[in-house]
């Protein structure tokens, strides 16, 4: 079942990708056929004539190519119809395999096949199923899914939709490789797996050159979390000799008190790997000072928004840093980090996402400060807790996700809140689903939101480690800013008056593919919390997750026992929000033009993101650029080829021309050449040999 | 004053390092190149016979017949190279024929 399970999506990107390749292959006709053209004119004329055909004939196809507007392949709806059923089967499934495993305790090892055999590093490719993994199985497909069906409505224009809906496919198929991972290095492959998944579907509009730009932006900062991932497996294999998961938790208890020697530093072995695994969730979840990329990534599809840059992917980082528990529990002040980058960005990006204007990097930048929540219960040592709030907080913010779509697919690919307005009543569907959504996740009593950022923020003021007030008082602040800027953005895109008419007169509810997958949801936005609560958060969550996360032993028990007022915190900040936003944005449209008026500096700060993209241009991108520029032109113009290949035929030449000068094709000059040879001739016979 | 063998070689002498000159100083027609060959061969046929004559050697004057005859061979072929080349290229001025120049 696992199998299947797992390879599904595989077979489906497999099937799709084929028919994209024969698609292309139909729209461009390859070069061979071009050449038999060629051949034909060649043997009926003259040379000379046959080359002028050709180049006639390559100019007319080309001219067809531009006048016939783009067809979708053949067989396109095939492609999406399979991937999507595939990925439905995986999904139920899933959730299956959860129930065998989370409540029957069925823990499975499938061994796949062996993989590396190389002195100490013993590999084998083994599906690990434990209830970790079974809850993101069911997130991954689920979502995946709802996004597969999603997208056969918003992709309908596009012609390109089997090459879309096979990297969806295979992006689901890494994360699943990701997710089951027995070892670091096939958790590394799914990690990249998911990586170029998303690197291609962000540029998947690879004719605007920002979505390019934005794709190479993602990949190339997650290369810089990689880089640390990597960093912390070799120091694993360094200190353990394997790279299996069982063997690294069971040698973690040893490793306490070790110290790795760098450079004369001596750095407390766990700590340094915790660290260093810790860097590459980073970039993965694009927190504090690596999130760079997770905005920009908004440029491509929304439903790949939904599903990589929310609900999925970006909380691979969580997901591996749970399944590390057992080192991080030992490692008390990589913990610590953890809590304060999480902090840090669960605030930072709030404020970025009070002020931006394009609906969909609103979204982002919330995932963004959900995914630091996520990592304040990580840091507190409530794994089980982040995993409650990654479950739910897929749910909801694919679920906005998806909304914004319907809200942008109604606009006419609109994307900006300003022009929009009023809207409510044009697609009262996703009007109804978009305010699931924010209630979710604003956290609004008994939606799932509500259970797991209330779990979350009570850990953190249970926990006892240090930066745990600091993480208490930014998810509380954070939860105030969530709030509001999630009802500005429900306010000002479906209240108020309509900004752009020609626009919002044409706007109309997307057809039924897209608002299923809403409404499903729409009811996992309420259904993911409640029932859930007490196995994630609540006495259950040693039964549940049983050998699959080692929890900080007491941060439950000491979550039920803190003073009564800490739990109604994030509501009374949500309310506040709430009103705060419905003051702005409803009741007096002029006061937040005013705000920005009357502290410029604030609101140019938080617009262009405390500036990150600026720094970061003048500290990595211009330094980079230039040594590249000075390394291309001086280091491999000059030196590499300037003394090498180009330098040696240079000197050759300039040897042969002037040997060639020597040959003036005069007669004399050749005589006399003869004579002054005869004439040496000579005199060695006299005065050399004849001297003997 | 009687004539000795070193008049001949030297009359040789003079006559070979004329028909050289001719060859290095002649700027302007490749006839007068011919004819600075043949003055070599002379001085050389020259010698030959002044050593045969000394040495009393008669193998040396047959030498120089045939070099004579070698040589009316080689110039009869010479001269008919220049009228073709002068047939097909138009000039025979030393300037012009220049076709081996790299």
């Amino acid at each position: 079942m696992i199998q299947a399970l797992v390879f599904l999506p595989l077979i489906g990107a497999l099937i799709a990708g084929f028919i994209a390749i024969l698609g292309a292959h139909g729209r461009n006709p390859s070069g061979d056929e071009m050449d038999h053209a060629h051949d034909d004119h060649g043997h009926g004329d003259a040379s000379a004539h046959a080359a002028h055909g050709h180049d006639d004939h390559g100019h007319d196809d080309h001219d067809d190519h531009h006048h016939v507007a783009e067809p979708a392949a053949l067989g396109s709806r095939a492609a999406e119809l399979i991937t999507a059923g595939l990925l439905v089967v995986s999904a139920v499934l899933s959730w299956m395999t959860f129930v065998d495993v989370a409540f029957m305790h069925h823990d499975a090892r499938v061994v796949l096949l062996n993989w590396i055999n190389s002195g100490d590093l013993q590999l084998s490719w083994t599906l690990r199923v434990d209830t970790l993994t079974a809850v993101m199985l069911v997130v991954v497909t689920t979502v995946s899914s709802l996004v597969h069906i999603y997208s056969l409505g918003y992709m309908e224009d596009d012609p390109n939709r089997p090459r879309f809906m096979a990297y969806l496919s295979l992006f689901t198929f890494m994360m699943l490789m990701l997710v089951t991972a027995d070892n670091l290095l096939q958790l590394f492959f799914g990690w990249e797996g998911v990586g170029l998944a998303s690197y291609l579907l962000i540029g998947f509009w690879f004719k605007k050159p920002s979505a390019n730009a934005a794709a190479i932006k993602a990949f190339v900062v997650n290369r810089v979390g990689d880089f640390g991932f990597l960093l912390g497996i070799f120091a694993l294999f360094m200190l353990v000799g394997s790279t299996d998961l069982d063997t690294i938790f069971a040698s973690a208890p040893g490793l306490t008190g070790k110290t790795i020697n760098f450079f004369g530093w001596h750095a407390d072995a766990l700590t340094l790997t915790c660290l260093l695994l810790f860097v590459g969730a980073m970039g993965k979840s694009a927190q504090f000072l690596l999130h760079t990329w997770l905005p920009d990534a908004m440029e491509g599809p929304t439903p790949v928004s939904a599903l990589i840059h929310a609900a999925t992917m970006v909380t691979a980082g969580v997901f591996m840093v749970a399944r590390m528990s057992p080192l991080f529990e030992l490692a008390p002040n990589a913990q610590a980090v953890v809590m304060l980058v999480g902090a840090t960005t669960a605030f930072f990006a709030a404020t970025i996402g009070l002020v931006q204007n394009d609906i969909k990097r609103i979204v982002a930048y919330s995932t963004c400060s959900q995914l630091g929540y996520m990592f304040v219960a990580l840091g507190t040592g409530a794994y089980s807790v982040a995993m409650f709030h990654l479950f739910t907080h897929a749910f909801f913010k694919a679920l906005l996700f998806l909304g914004s779509g319907s809200v942008i697919y109604a606009m006419h690919h609109e994307q900006d809140i300003r022009k929009m307005g009023g809207l409510w009543n044009k697609i009262p569907f996703t009007y109804a689903m978009m305010t699931i959504g924010t209630l979710a996740l604003t956290g609004f009593p008994f939606t799932a939101g509500y259970f797991s950022k209330d779990a979350i923020i009570e850990a953190a003021y249970a926990s006892h480690t240090q930066f745990a007030f600091y993480g208490f008082l930014m998810t509380v602040v954070a939860a105030l800013l969530t709030s509001f800027y999630s009802w500005r953005l429900v306010f000002k895109t479906f209240h108020g008056e309509p900004h752009d008419k020609k626009h919002y007169d044409a706007a109309h509810e997307a057809p039924l593919w897209m608002l299923v997958p809403l409404a499903v949801l729409g009811i996992g936005s309420f259904a993911a919390g409640f029932p859930f609560k007490e196995l994630f958060a609540g006495h259950h969550v040693g039964e549940f997750f049983r050998e699959s996360l080692k929890m900080n032993p007491h941060i439950i028990e000491e979550m039920h026992h803190i003073p009564g007022w800490v739990p109604y915190v994030p509501t009374v900040m949500m309310v506040l929000g709430f009103l705060i936003s419905y003051l702005f944005y409803v009741r007096k449209p002029y006061l937040p033009v005013e705000l920005a008026n009357q502290h410029p500096l604030l609101y140019k700060f938080l617009l262009n993101k405390w500036y990150f993209d600026e720094l970061y241009e003048i500290i990595f991108v211009r330094p980079a650029k230039w040594i590249g520029h000075f390394l291309w032109k001086k280091g491999d113009g000059m030196i590499i080829d300037g003394l090498g290949p180009d330098g040696v035929s240079a000197r050759v030449l300039n040897i042969t021309r002037g040997v060639v000068k020597l040959q003036t094709g005069y007669l004399y000059h050749y005589a006399f050449a003869m004579l002054i040879g005869v004439a040496g001739l000579i005199t060695w016979f006299i005065f050399g040999l004849g001297g003997q | 004053m009687t004539i000795g063998l070193g008049h001949y070689l030297a009359v040789a002498a003079i006559l070979f390092t004329l028909g050289i000159l001719g060859i290095f100083l002649n700027r302007k027609n490749i006839i007068v190149i011919l004819m600075s060959i043949e003055l070599i061969l002379l001085a050389v046929n020259i010698n030959m016979v002044a050593f045969s004559t000394f040495l009393g050697d008669i193998v040396g004057q047959v030498f120089a017949l045939l070099v004579l005859t070698v040589a009316a061979a080689e110039a009869a072929i010479g001269l008919a190279v220049l009228v073709v080349y002068f047939r097909n290229r138009g000039s025979i001025a030393v300037e012009d024929v220049n076709l081996m120049k790299g």
